[in-house]
């Protein structure tokens, strides 16, 4: 890969920006379209551009599996904890409007909550089936 | 506080359970973690089961939107026992799975499984609780995804093939069921169980909603393994692990039963489903050959547990029978032996789980002499034999003692006595496993003589769980106030009967 000037700078280049906007539609979701399943698959992306360009192991190095793994529970956890908190506080299952004092803002902070863990489990499991795959030949 | 939240807690806290495992990240740990909220989840089904016997059906809004707009859970008396049944079999599988996971999958892989176990779970639970019909989709999917992944971790090599295979047929089985739900969508306008049932007579004359009926059959007798579109289970059932064999043969096939009557009679309506439709037809001939097929094939079999695989599908057949008599006591009868054989399979398949983690094979000449080596075990296998066959005080017996009295007041006194022939069927498979354990000497072989430990019985965690259900397809043979009470109370919620009517 040494050779490979032009795609190695552009791809330093465009990595940060891929990031930014992942991070633009994760949390502009509720005002417009996007939301956290388009926003994964965009952030997973740019590390599997970086895999690509710059080789499986040093992508591990940045995101080493322990962290994947624990990516794909916490969104998860994040997701179904939203739920249960909105039980605990006196509404059903998912009900955002008693997250906060009113329920507006309830509702905000519930489904940005919700769309941040879809966020981090998509991306940890798109990045996570392209190293398996791509390390099936070691 | 926490009464009116219990149908969703019985779906959410396995849910909750599985990310939690993932971080655990130790299979002790995992197990434990597992084990919990199995005995919580069973705990909170038993409290479902109390409350909708008492005061009738539960409904709860998920997000606090009303339905039909939001998704609505709702436990009435058929689905509280199917839950009933899904989380009392996995909290008595669990103290069987500890020892019996060691030994069968690789210890870094162990946290992992029982993630998709508690995945499945959460996915067999949430099907069988929601009252909407696209959700049911979507745990479909939760729980067949878990089970690929599950039944892909056995021993054996072919176990990936076996996944393979059952994945493709899934596909096709959930994507079916996916057209059906979007079809009958696209004439109503709604997903929730109850608007639909309100709606689809009005339509009933509308070619889609006919093809709507037939994508979702086929689809659900697919997940079901009816014959002839079982071909899936045999593999699956045969090279998953012990505790998964045990666990999916007991629930599994018995969640898609319960698809099958809540979507031909509650959703779809008997009039639809029986009459214009006449479906009764087709599952009753479909049931009646399930029944010989799947009896004659077992007979056949060199490797036990796929014996019992197909032996499996022939008692599917029965369950669609009762079904396909569209009467009280063949509902009763159809439910009945859902619960009856989830007890039976699944304690069967722990006993064999047992010897599997003994001699290290199911193969009928592997088990020569095992009568002796390990009674307990064997008698087990033998008591759960004679529930498959039918004979008397057996739950086993009881079920087909409603099928046949079903049979006879719908009078149609043939299928009467094809049930009792295909019983004697099972006479025979189940003859052969005793002849070889009970009649054949032990091999005195090298193998055999070399680990003379281990020619013990099982550990107790792992026999005391098989007893247990044994235990249980004796008791319900003896008490059936509970398994036919529920169960008749089902029957007739089904049929849109006031029980009080036809007394009980």
């Amino acid at each position: 890969m040494r050779h490979h000037i032009v795609l190695r700078v552009v791809a330093k280049l465009l990595i940060p920006l891929i990031l930014l906007f992942a991070l633009y539609v994760q949390f502009h979701g509720d005002y417009g379209p996007g939301g956290g399943f388009q926003a994964g698959v965009i952030f997973a992306a740019a590390f599997i551009l970086y895999a690509i360009i710059f080789g499986l192991e040093s992508a591990r190095l940045v995101v080493p599996p322990t962290i994947i793994r624990a990516g794909v529970a916490l969104g998860v956890l994040l997701y179904a904890g939203v739920g249960v908190a909105s039980l605990l506080l006196g509404g059903t299952f998912l009900d955002y409007s008693v997250l906060a004092h009113d329920p507006l803002h309830g509702q905000h902070y519930g489904i940005l909550l919700v769309e941040l863990g879809v966020g981090i489990t998509v991306a940890s499991v798109m990045i996570a089936i392209f190293f398996t795959f791509a390390g099936r030949s070691r | 506080m926490i009464a009116p939240h219990l149908p969703i807690l019985q779906v959410v806290i396995p849910l909750l359970a599985a990310p939690i495992c993932v971080l655990l990240h130790s299979g002790r740990l995992a197990w434990l973690l597992t084990v919990a909220v199995s005995w919580v989840s069973f705990a909170v089904s038993v409290l479902l089961l109390g409350q909708v016997m008492d005061g009738g059906p539960l409904s709860y809004e998920l997000g606090g939107w009303a339905p039909p707009w939001g998704i609505e859970y709702r436990i009435d008396a058929l689905n509280a026992l199917v839950l009933f049944i899904v989380s009392g079999i996995s909290a008595i599988v669990l103290p069987f799975a500890r020892a019996s996971v060691e030994r069968e999958i690789e210890s870094e892989r162990v946290y992992l499984f029982y993630t998709a176990y508690l995945l499945c779970l959460t996915g067999l639970l949430g099907i069988t609780a929601t009252g909407d019909a696209f959700n049911v989709f979507v745990f479909l999917e939760i729980s067949s995804l878990s089970s690929y992944a599950l039944i892909s971790l056995g021993r054996d090599r072919r176990a990936l093939m076996a996944a393979y295979q059952y994945l493709i047929l899934g596909t096709i089985g959930a994507t079916f069921i996916l057209i059906g739900i979007g079809l009958a969508y696209m004439v109503t306008g709604t997903l929730n169980m109850a608007d639909l049932a309100e709606r689809l007579p009005a339509v009933s004359g509308n070619r889609t909603v006919q093809v709507s009926l037939a994508f979702l059959t086929v689809g659900i007798c697919l997940k079901l393994a009816l014959f002839p579109l079982h071909l899936w289970l045999p593999n699956a059932y045969a090279y998953a692990p012990s505790v998964v064999s045990a666990f999916l043969a007991a629930t599994a096939t018995k969640v898609s039963a319960y698809l099958l009557l809540r979507f031909l009679f509650t959703i779809f309506g008997v009039e639809f489903s029986f009459e214009a439709m006449q479906l009764g037809v087709i599952l009753s001939t479909l049931a009646v050959l399930a029944m010989f097929v799947g009896s004659l094939v077992a007979i056949f079999q060199e490797d036990v547990k796929r014996m019992l695989a197909y032996s499996s599908i022939a008692q599917i057949g029965y369950i669609v029978l009762g079904i396909s008599l569209v009467s009280v006591d063949g509902l009763t009868a159809g439910i009945v032996h859902l619960f009856n054989h989830a007890i039976i399979k699944g304690g069967m398949f722990l006993a064999l789980g047992c010897i599997f983690f003994r001699i290290g094979s199911v193969q009928l000449h592997d088990m020569r002499g095992l009568g002796r080596r390990m009674p307990y075990t064997m008698a087990a296998f033998v008591v759960g034999g004679l529930g498959l066959i039918g004979v008397p005080l057996t739950a086993g017996f009881i079920s087909k003692w409603y099928l046949v009295v079903a049979a006879l007041e719908a009078g149609v006194w043939p299928l009467a006595v094809l049930v009792l022939a295909s019983s004697l069927l099972a006479v025979i498979y189940v003859w052969r496993v005793v002849e070889v354990a009970y009649f054949q000497p032990v091999p005195d072989d090298k193998a055999a003589a070399k680990d003379k430990a281990t020619l013990g019985e099982a550990p107790l965690s792992m026999l005391l769980p098989a007893w247990v259900l044994i235990g249980a397809s004796i008791y319900f043979g003896l008490d059936t106030s509970f398994s036919v009470g529920v169960a008749r109370a089902a029957a007739s919620s089904l049929l849109g009967l006031d029980l009080a009517e036809i007394g009980s």
